[in-house]
């Protein structure tokens, strides 16, 4: 259960974060990520930001799943 | 495609760095997946084997705690919260889904502080989790914990299940295993563990050890830096998830884990006990424990079904399609082992994806 997503911190209200995945919007908690901010690439897994990941190389593999994807859907 | 063009370059790589048979090995069930869907396995050359450990946590949970779960989920007022791939794991007797088939309440959560919500919701029920993962997850149920306790909430427990990779890696080396070159270590294990926790066990036993992400480039990539060790004698410990690992990696979440729970001996199902490699409450978080709230008693039973190779399957020693039940007795649809039940175990891997 390894499974952890990358995704960008949209807002926060307190412990809360709401995250874009990619279009998608989930809450995760930043109770093991206090120090996040708005605008930061984090990894989630079971509901908490677990780590914040370089914007550009996160944005980097966004961008070939996005191509890998859209070569199996074509 | 560029992804493409990016992965023959690795393969061609590779080829030239495998002169002599070697074996390297993954510890993380979403490893375990990814490589069976990159085909990865049948595209490197022949003498390189990938080969899978017991990187899958609900794999590895000895059956007597799931017919703990089973039991607690008999309990009137009892709801049992689980992550999904727990449900159809095979106890003794029965299963969750089984359980919950026959009316137990079983909910599946995709988070703890679901789990925790509930209760909150039913403040007259018993809610129990069940705590089943590594390094990535405990941090999460440990922060749930402490929720727990700020808000009062006296309905939820958790069923400690927890298990730690590092010590089960060590275990593997220590003999009466298979003969491993290399370990391609979790990504997001290491994100919360750091690299660094990874170096006594590189330094004593002398193993490469490489922090490797989980796309199909990472991966290889991952490969390659081990192979590349190998070829030139070396044994380090090397990250090249760079985007998400450190080397002290989450301290936060590694000062919450210290908080909330105790390192213990732990049971693995099919290897057996591995000293420190599990996780309990701490005495701060003692009345959280499920086991104390609803004693529950189990038989004891073997840990696998007659025929079923998981054990050896989960230590490196056969592939899945040795195992004799593979594929005939043992698909997904009926399940004999936990290796095929759950969706990071090596034998589902190497049904769906052919190895």
């Amino acid at each position: 259960m390894c499974v952890a997503v990358p995704g960008l911190i949209k807002t926060i209200n307190g412990t809360v974060a709401v995250v874009d995945f990619r279009g998608v919007q989930r809450q995760a908690m930043l109770d093991l990520l206090p120090e996040a901010q708005v605008g930061d690439f984090v990894l989630v897994h079971a509901g908490f930001a677990i780590q914040r990941m370089n914007a550009t190389e996160a944005a980097e593999v966004i961008a070939l799943l996005e191509e890998v994807e859209a070569a199996a859907d074509s | 495609m560029r992804a493409q063009v990016e992965a023959e370059q690795r393969y061609g790589r590779i080829a030239e760095l495998v002169t002599r048979p070697l074996a390297l090995m993954e510890v993380c069930g979403t490893h375990t997946m990814a490589i069976s869907k990159a085909g990865l396995r049948s595209r490197v050359p022949r003498p390189l084997r990938l080969l899978s450990g017991p990187g899958c946590p609900v794999c590895v949970t000895p059956r007597e705690q799931i017919d703990q779960a089973i039991a607690m989920a008999r309990e009137p007022g009892v709801v049992v919260a689980s992550f999904g791939d727990m449900l159809r794991v095979p106890g003794a007797t029965s299963s969750l889904e089984r359980e919950r088939a026959a009316g137990a309440r079983v909910q599946i959560v995709y988070s703890p502080v679901d789990a925790l919500a509930l209760a909150q919701d039913i403040p007259d029920q018993l809610v129990v989790f069940i705590g089943v993962g590594f390094e990535t997850t405990s941090p999460t149920v440990a922060a749930t914990l402490v929720r727990a306790a700020e808000a009062a909430v006296d309905n939820f427990y958790v069923l400690p299940a927890f298990k730690l990779v590092p010590p089960a890696m060590a275990a593997l080396l220590a003999g009466g295993g298979a003969r491993i070159d290399g370990f391609i270590c979790p990504g997001h294990v290491t994100a919360i563990i750091g690299s660094a926790a990874y170096r006594p066990l590189c330094d004593q036993h002398h193993i490469p050890c490489v922090v490797t992400g989980f796309e199909v480039l990472d991966i290889l990539d991952g490969v390659t830096m081990l192979l590349e060790q190998i070829a030139t004698g070396r044994a380090a410990v090397e990250v090249q998830y760079r985007r998400a690992v450190t080397d002290a990696g989450n301290t936060t979440a590694r000062a919450l884990l210290e908080r909330v729970f105790r390192v213990c001996d732990s049971s693995w199902r099919g290897i057996g006990t591995i000293p420190g490699s599990g996780l309990e409450l701490a005495p701060e978080f003692e009345r959280f424990d499920a086991r104390r709230r609803i004693p529950v008693e189990v038989a004891p039973a073997p840990g696998f079904d007659r025929g079923c190779a998981c054990g050896e399957v989960m230590r490196g020693l056969l592939l899945p399609p040795d195992c004799p039940l593979f594929g005939q007795a043992c698909v997904p649809a009926h399940p004999v082992g936990p290796c095929m039940v759950s969706s990071e175990g090596a034998c589902a891997a190497y049904h769906r994806y052919g190895g």
